[in-house]
């Protein structure tokens, strides 16, 4: 299986702390916005994210965990249905600047799934994606992120790998896998 | 594995222990969902589910229109006291035109055992058992074990005690199958006109006194006395039951420790549980309804991703 690498540790670390400038730019002292990590992966980024940008600003940003299985457009589409993950957003996001924190954008069909999942909890007033990889020229939907660690050029033949070394992984680090074919 | 082993819901006795515990994890997803001020989410958007009650049923049969609603479902209800099942029509030939009306799922209550089954054999959709005579009503032993997991953090080592009208209940051999997959000990409790001759086959202990019945348990859920379905008198009167049978605050008082108390509604108040205690801290009464809601959707969703 040919792995190539897009995201060392130590790049990923330098992008969390890109991240984090431009949130501090864009949203000034963080008095009306909250940050929500989709289920399951962006929740691992937003962690890093939250921590991260209290160390740099000094400020703890209200965050939560959106999980959006039950708003997906693929129900019955699949061969079995996807389990859900926790919600966890114990704040009001009515006229709130939401920034949806995930780890890959493909398709645009996760993200579109989530907003619409967000849209539960009120009415923002505004939205920002992002992400720490984009894969260029795959979306289905407009979506583009508002903050993006790395455009990549992929194919429908290759899927990108987020390794978290809180999950077991040597280190953190993000590969483009080519899939394997069954025969 | 995330998907049910079974395209119908009969019965517990047709699910195992990883299905039931899927089924459980997907209702704590909703749990969450229908607590928010926004209840709905759009998953079956796409279905359409006909509600087939052949029998009489207030909450359950809002229970089942509630959690379909609440996942977009299209809902039709069908109840045969004013449909052409009066005129002489079949069972099949009921649902099958109704499924010609492209129906995708059926939910349904009959007061023969086995009709859901039979159902199942004879029409292409995916078919829930709300309830078949005094067979088995699956949903409502998910709710109750999920209620006593939500309560106690487990059902694996817990002691049940199902009391009252045994015999007549489909709530009873639903719970046995349910507690017993899980890993709970049960028992059964009532006067032994209203226990069935093979029950103790099914593994549970026996009890007729109902003070030792609650002393031995964690949870003790007290079931309906039916009337309706009693065709010959069971006990000498409604007030001895309530004597020998009956829980009240008195009772649980004479404990040495604290039991939870479960009923699968409707109450007869002042019979099966004095009102002291089915209004009191120990009842998990209306948690069981709000479970419901969330167990039902739960199976839906999982019974309509089977293809």
């Amino acid at each position: 299986m040919q792995k190539r690498l897009v995201l060392d540790q130590k790049q990923i670390s330098i992008i969390l702390d890109r991240f984090c400038y431009q949130l501090i730019e864009n949203h000034d002292d963080f008095d009306n916005t909250v940050l929500l990590g989709l289920q399951p992966r962006g929740v691992l980024v937003l962690d890093r994210l939250e921590k991260r940008l209290e160390e740099i600003s000094g400020v703890r940003v209200p965050s939560g965990y959106l999980d959006a299985t039950f708003h997906r457009d693929d129900f019955r589409r699949r061969n079995i249905p996807l389990k859900a993950n926790e919600t966890k957003i114990d704040f009001l996001i009515e006229n709130k600047h939401v920034v949806l924190v995930d780890d890959v954008l493909f398709k645009g069909r996760s993200a579109r799934a989530a907003m619409d999942a967000m849209i539960a909890f009120g009415r923002p007033k505004k939205v920002e994606l992002m992400v720490l990889i984009d894969r260029k020229y795959t979306r289905d939907y407009p979506i583009k992120p508002d903050y993006c660690g790395r455009e990549v050029n992929t194919l429908e033949s290759q899927y990108v790998s987020v390794e978290w070394a809180l999950n077991g992984f040597e280190e953190d680090a993000i590969w483009i896998t080519e899939k394997e074919v069954k025969s | 594995m995330q998907q049910l082993s079974t395209k119908h819901l009969l019965g517990i006795k047709g699910l195992n222990e990883q299905d039931i515990q899927l089924i459980f994890e997907t209702a704590d997803n909703f749990k969450e969902v229908i607590n928010r001020p926004i209840k709905k989410v759009p998953s079956l958007r796409d279905i359409t589910i006909a509600n087939v009650f052949f029998e009489n049923s207030t909450r359950t049969k809002l229970s089942f229109e509630l959690a379909e609603k609440r996942l977009s479902a299209d809902v039709v209800n069908f109840s045969s006291s004013n449909s052409s099942v009066k005129k002489g029509e079949t069972l099949v030939d009921t649902v099958n035109n109704i499924l010609s009306m492209k129906v995708d799922m059926v939910v349904m209550r009959h007061s023969s055992p086995g009709a859901p089954q039979f159902l199942s054999q004879n029409i292409n959709a995916n078919i829930v058992n709300a309830g078949d005579g005094t067979h088995e009503h699956p949903t409502q032993a998910l709710l109750d074990a999920f209620s006593i997991r939500e309560k106690l953090g487990d059902v694996a080592g817990k002691k049940v005690a199902i009391i009252g009208d045994i015999l007549h209940s489909r709530v009873a051999l639903s719970n046995i199958f349910c507690l017993q997959k899980l890993g709970a000990e049960v028992m059964v409790c009532g006067p032994i006109t209203l226990l069935p001759k093979y029950i103790s086959s099914l593994g549970v202990k026996v009890e007729l006194d109902v003070k030792k019945a609650l002393e031995w348990c964690d949870v003790a859920n007290v079931l309906r006395i039916q009337l309706e379905r009693q065709q010959i008198k069971y006990f000498p009167s409604l007030r001895e039951y309530s004597l020998y049978y009956g829980v009240d605050k008195k009772l649980l008082d004479q404990l040495d420790k604290e039991i939870v108390i479960m009923h699968p509604g409707p109450i007869n108040r002042g019979v099966e549980l004095n009102s002291d205690v089915a209004d009191s801290e120990h009842s998990i009464i209306l948690n069981q309804v709000e479970n419901g809601v969330a167990i039902r959707m739960a199976v839906l969703y999982l019974l309509a991703g089977v293809k």
